[in-house]
């Protein structure tokens, strides 16, 4: 089980307002990601959850039981942290077996389990060291292996894979998610890298300064962003915002178009001049300003020859535009 | 060429180090020399004082006169006593202050590290009173609150910087896997924060130990620490130099000795932190 629900849950410090009045349902078996940019409460929200911070007011529901005041160990929760937050002092296995420790299983009892969680996650043949002398993924596993054992409700990760290098991200990204394909047990992840969140997500939840602006499925957020924040937010390169006559034309204040949906054209109706390409081989970033319309950022496919100070045509494609009114909400249906 | 003027560079910083030590060191062991002098050597020049006999006689007689065993004890009792308590004291204040600080804990340091730039001279009439009233005049458990007050703040201080040290996440890690407050500071915390806790109460028994002020006005015979032990021996008759030497030396042996053994985790704790 872990089903965990939040009603009306605020967070103050001091005058300061975290998080205003939210409501959140998160079912058992899923994995849910919050995102958004940096300092908007995405971490306040998961420590909340985890208990390591005191709600102002509000409930928090854990399997139809009201955790509220419960203090963390008591929530059958595990979390990893950002940095690991390994026990420097203790072998591998006496850090994987501590939780087991403190929930008074035998000895025997811990070394099965350690044994097991260490086969899942590689990491058996590093019980005996110490976690200074393991590299960041073999931590994380580590930290993971400590998550794993206690068998809990749900997992919490905050932000786990910041501090791992590029190549080793996709690959503990991709392993996270196939142990919550194995497991099937309820993670709450937090990044604020849309590009995991869009990968590794059931369901994501966008905050913006503490606020929900949108839950849904990656490609329900990406299809039907709900307004410009979430617009701009899901999606890389970030979708073009044009104000002005252009948007006007469209009968809304702002029109929004993804890179990926500009096409080159020979007669397209926005004409501009290439300021910079970036070649990627498998796609071709380009800057262009159109007259117009103003700065427009074009994702084509593969390597299309074309350079810096080359005049283009686009041709924005008419069932893919998002249109946006004054208070930046979605107004739905074609332009 | 560059390895040369390396090696050349290196050769010069030994020996700058080595000079520098040495005159550092000069006074202490100026002072265990004379010690092994008959006062008539003792006071003539240098070098005479070097090239003369080597004798025990100043400490038989300092032996003899005066009881160094009990003011050896007195210091022992002192300095650990004195050491415990601010332990006691200062572990869960800095606690508090590393872990749950609050808007004035800044200042509050702050403060308390203020209250050693006061000379101490400036409260002695009030102390002195206030020792006499109660009854606490030379006896080793008032003696041992007055240094355990007087080095509180580097204590805390110490503590406070060393504590800051651990990350939170672990200690929210292990409430997370439910550790509670007992095992917290059990299995995480205390482990954690040994070697700091072990400098500080190394350095503490060595402030303790050397305090002089204090030591020597608030006590005259029956609590006397080895600071009175030396004092003793600049009397009113005179300075007897080889003697006065000889009290010295026993008087700094021991703190020498643990001093010397404990360099590496003295120097460890205090620079900790300094470089990551």
């Amino acid at each position: 089980m872990g089903q965990i629900t939040l009603s009306s849950v605020t967070k103050t410090f001091g005058d300061v307002n975290v998080i205003p009045p939210l409501d959140l349902q998160i079912n058992d078996g899923e994995f849910v990601v919050f995102v958004g940019p940096s300092g908007c409460g995405k971490s306040t929200l998961l420590r909340l959850i985890a208990g390591l911070e005191d709600i102002s007011s509000g409930q928090i529901v854990i399997d139809g039981r009201d955790a509220t005041d419960a203090a963390p160990a008591e929530r059958g929760l595990a979390m990893v942290f950002q940095s690991y937050a390994l026990y420097p002092h203790m072998s591998v296995r006496k850090n994987i077996a501590f939780p087991l420790k403190m929930a008074g299983l035998s000895q025997a009892e811990q070394d099965k389990k350690v044994e097991h969680a260490a086969r899942i996650l590689n990491l058996a043949n590093y019980l005996e060291r110490r976690p200074g002398q393991l590299s960041g993924g073999q931590r994380q596993r580590v930290a993971i292996g400590r998550a794993i054992v206690r068998e809990p409700a749900a997992f919490l990760f905050d932000e786990p894979l910041s501090n791992l290098d590029a190549a080793l991200r996709v690959t503990m990204r991709q392993e996270i998610s196939e142990l919550h394909q194995s497991l099937k047990t309820t993670m709450i992840y937090v990044t604020h890298d849309q590009v995991e969140a869009m990968t590794m997500a059931d369901k994501i939840v966008v905050l913006n300064a503490g606020r929900i602006e949108q839950v849904g499925s990656p490609l329900e957020l990406y299809h039907s962003p709900r307004n410009l924040f979430v617009a701009g937010f899901i999606g890389s390169p970030k979708m073009n915002f044009i104000t002005g006559t252009e948007a006007a034309k469209h009968g809304c204040t702002t029109l929004g178009v993804r890179p990926e949906h500009l096409e080159v054209t020979a007669d397209g109706p926005w004409q501009g001049v290439i300021g910079l390409a970036e070649h990627l081989g498998s796609d071709t970033f380009l800057k262009v300003t159109a007259e117009g319309v103003g700065e427009l950022t074009v994702r084509v496919q593969g390597e299309r020859g074309l350079h810096h100070g080359q005049t283009i045509r686009l041709t924005p494609p008419a069932d893919k535009l998002y249109r946006f009114d004054a208070n930046g909400m979605a107004m739905g249906g074609a332009a | 060429m560059a390895r040369k003027s390396s090696a050349g560079k290196t050769a010069a910083v030994t020996i700058a180090a080595w000079t520098i030590g040495f005159l550092i060191f000069f006074p202490i062991l100026w002072i265990i020399i004379l010690s092994f002098k008959t006062e008539g050597d003792a006071i003539k020049s240098p070098l005479a004082v070097l090239t003369s006999g080597w004798t025990l006689h100043s400490y038989a007689e300092v032996q003899e006169r005066s009881n160094y065993a009990l003011h050896f004890w007195n210091s022992v009792v002192l300095s650990l006593g004195s050491t415990v308590l601010a332990l006691v004291i200062a572990i869960p204040a800095a606690w508090a202050m590393a872990f749950v600080p609050g808007k004035r804990t800044k200042d509050l340091l702050m403060w308390m590290l203020s209250t050693k730039m006061m000379p101490a001279v400036g409260v002695l009439v009030p102390m002195y009173l206030l020792f006499r009233d109660l009854g606490l005049l030379d006896s080793r458990a008032g003696l041992t609150v007055v240094l355990t007050l007087i080095n509180l703040p580097i204590v805390v201080w110490m503590l406070y910087t060393y504590f800051k040290e651990i990350p939170g996440e672990i200690l929210e890690a292990a409430r997370m896997d439910g550790a509670n407050l007992r095992s917290e500071i059990l299995y995480i915390l205390t482990p954690m924060a040994v070697p700091g806790i072990a400098s500080t109460l190394l350095l503490n028994i060595i402030l303790a130990w050397n305090e002089a002020f204090w030591t020597l006005q608030l006590t005259t015979k029956a609590a006397a620490p080895l600071t009175q032990f030396i004092a003793s021996y600049s009397s009113p008759e005179g300075l007897f130099y080889a003697k006065l030497s000889a009290a010295s030396t026993m008087a700094i042996a021991p703190i020498l000795i643990l001093g010397w053994f404990s360099q590496k985790q003295l120097v460890r704790g205090l620079t900790f932190g300094a470089v990551k």
